[in-house]
């Protein structure tokens, strides 16, 4: 396929307005997890490709302690499935509008990170603008802004390394809880109840299993569990609410 | 680091290779052309709820209850995340104000 400079020009300009806001929260973020890498001890070098290749922000924060205990490849890749479930949805979300799109297509998946998602999911792209070209510029930009925050962190956090952190690995519950909150105050009720079974099961799991920090190990699986937990009851939720709208129904 | 640096490769390559197994397998399961099926278009719409809440819970994993500092610096910070987001919404301010106010605790009050 030929592309002309003009098309690419156009998604480029409409597509950097939208991801503004982006940038200042993965520039500040990122910046926060490379300084947190640099004070661990690592070379900036580090948190430059764990932000390019992982690409996603939580299960970052998370391989900064794998990488600190003992070596547990499996777990790192048991955790990395865990942690990167919610992108089955996306994915599933963005099936029709990331149709059709050659090449691209790999790209674009590669980098559906969650902020990427919520921009492409919801931008009301002008109209001549192609919109393959949009959602790659998305995509590349917030990964551009994320990996240069992270590498600019670890820069600083290695000459930071005297200074009391102490407490800065807190951001990334920061993060966890203004991503809930958002859900929780734009959603409608049905959502809450999802939500509300998101925080209620894995505490009831933590606390059956023994201890309310488990090892890696039991962590996992105790994850596994109350995700099937969550699937049933959710199930039965689902049924019986199509249940109850048949009822009014038929009335 | 206590790992060597070929064990951090691969763990980090393990983190690759699992998020982008997450990335790719709806794509792969369902194919362009075909609708998905719609238990898994409901999920679609309600699981990411509960996998916010399942998120905070995991990072608060080593907050001990019971002993140590009983969890107060982290319900205090969180506090101040809620009122500071409810009331202004700006997801920077109220990581940033929260972050701080954890530092805080644990640097100079516990």
């Amino acid at each position: 396929m030929r592309v002309n400079r003009e098309t690419l020009s156009k998604a480029l300009r409409a597509a950097v307005p939208k991801s503004l806001p982006v940038c200042v929260s993965f520039l500040f973020l990122a910046l926060s997890y490379g300084v947190l890498m640099g004070t661990k001890g690592f070379s900036f070098v580090w948190p430059m490709c764990m932000s390019a290749f992982i690409f996603t922000g939580s299960m970052e924060f998370v391989t900064v302690n794998l990488l600190l205990s003992a070596f547990n490849p499996i777990a790192a890749f048991l955790l990395a499935i865990m942690i990167g479930a919610r992108h089955i949805f996306y994915g599933i979300s963005m099936l029709g509008k990331y149709r059709n799109m050659g090449v691209k297509k790999f790209y674009l998946i590669y980098g559906l990170c969650d902020e990427t998602f919520a921009v492409n999911s919801g931008a009301k792209i002008p109209q001549g603008v192609d919109h393959g070209w949009f959602y790659c510029f998305v995509t590349l930009l917030n990964q551009f802004y994320w990996v240069l925050g992270a590498t600019l962190g670890g820069l600083l956090g290695e000459r930071l390394s005297s200074l009391n952190t102490n407490g800065l690995e807190f951001i990334l519950t920061g993060l966890f809880v203004v991503v809930f909150l958002d859900q929780w105050m734009s959603s409608e009720r049905k959502s809450h109840m999802a939500a509300l079974l998101g925080i209620v099961i894995p505490v009831i799991c933590l606390t059956l299993t023994g201890s309310w920090f488990p090892r890696w190990s039991s962590c996992s699986c105790c994850s596994l569990r109350c995700g099937g937990i969550w699937m049933i009851s959710n199930r039965r939720m689902g049924r019986m609410q199509e249940q109850a709208r048949m009822r009014v129904w038929t009335r | 680091m206590t790992m060597e640096t070929w064990q951090g490769v691969v763990t980090i390559l393990m983190a690759v290779l699992g998020t982008v197994i997450t990335r790719f397998l709806p794509f792969i399961v369902f194919p362009e052309s075909e609708r998905p099926p719609r238990v898994v278009e409901y999920l679609g719409k309600v699981l990411p709820y509960a996998m916010g809440g399942l998120l905070v819970v995991y990072s608060l994993k080593n907050v001990t209850p019971f002993s140590g500092t009983h969890g107060i610096p982290e319900a205090v910070a969180i506090a101040v995340i809620v009122a500071l987001h409810v009331w202004k919404r700006s997801m920077l301010l109220s990581i940033a104000g929260g972050t701080a106010v954890y530092m805080l605790l644990v640097q100079v009050v516990f």
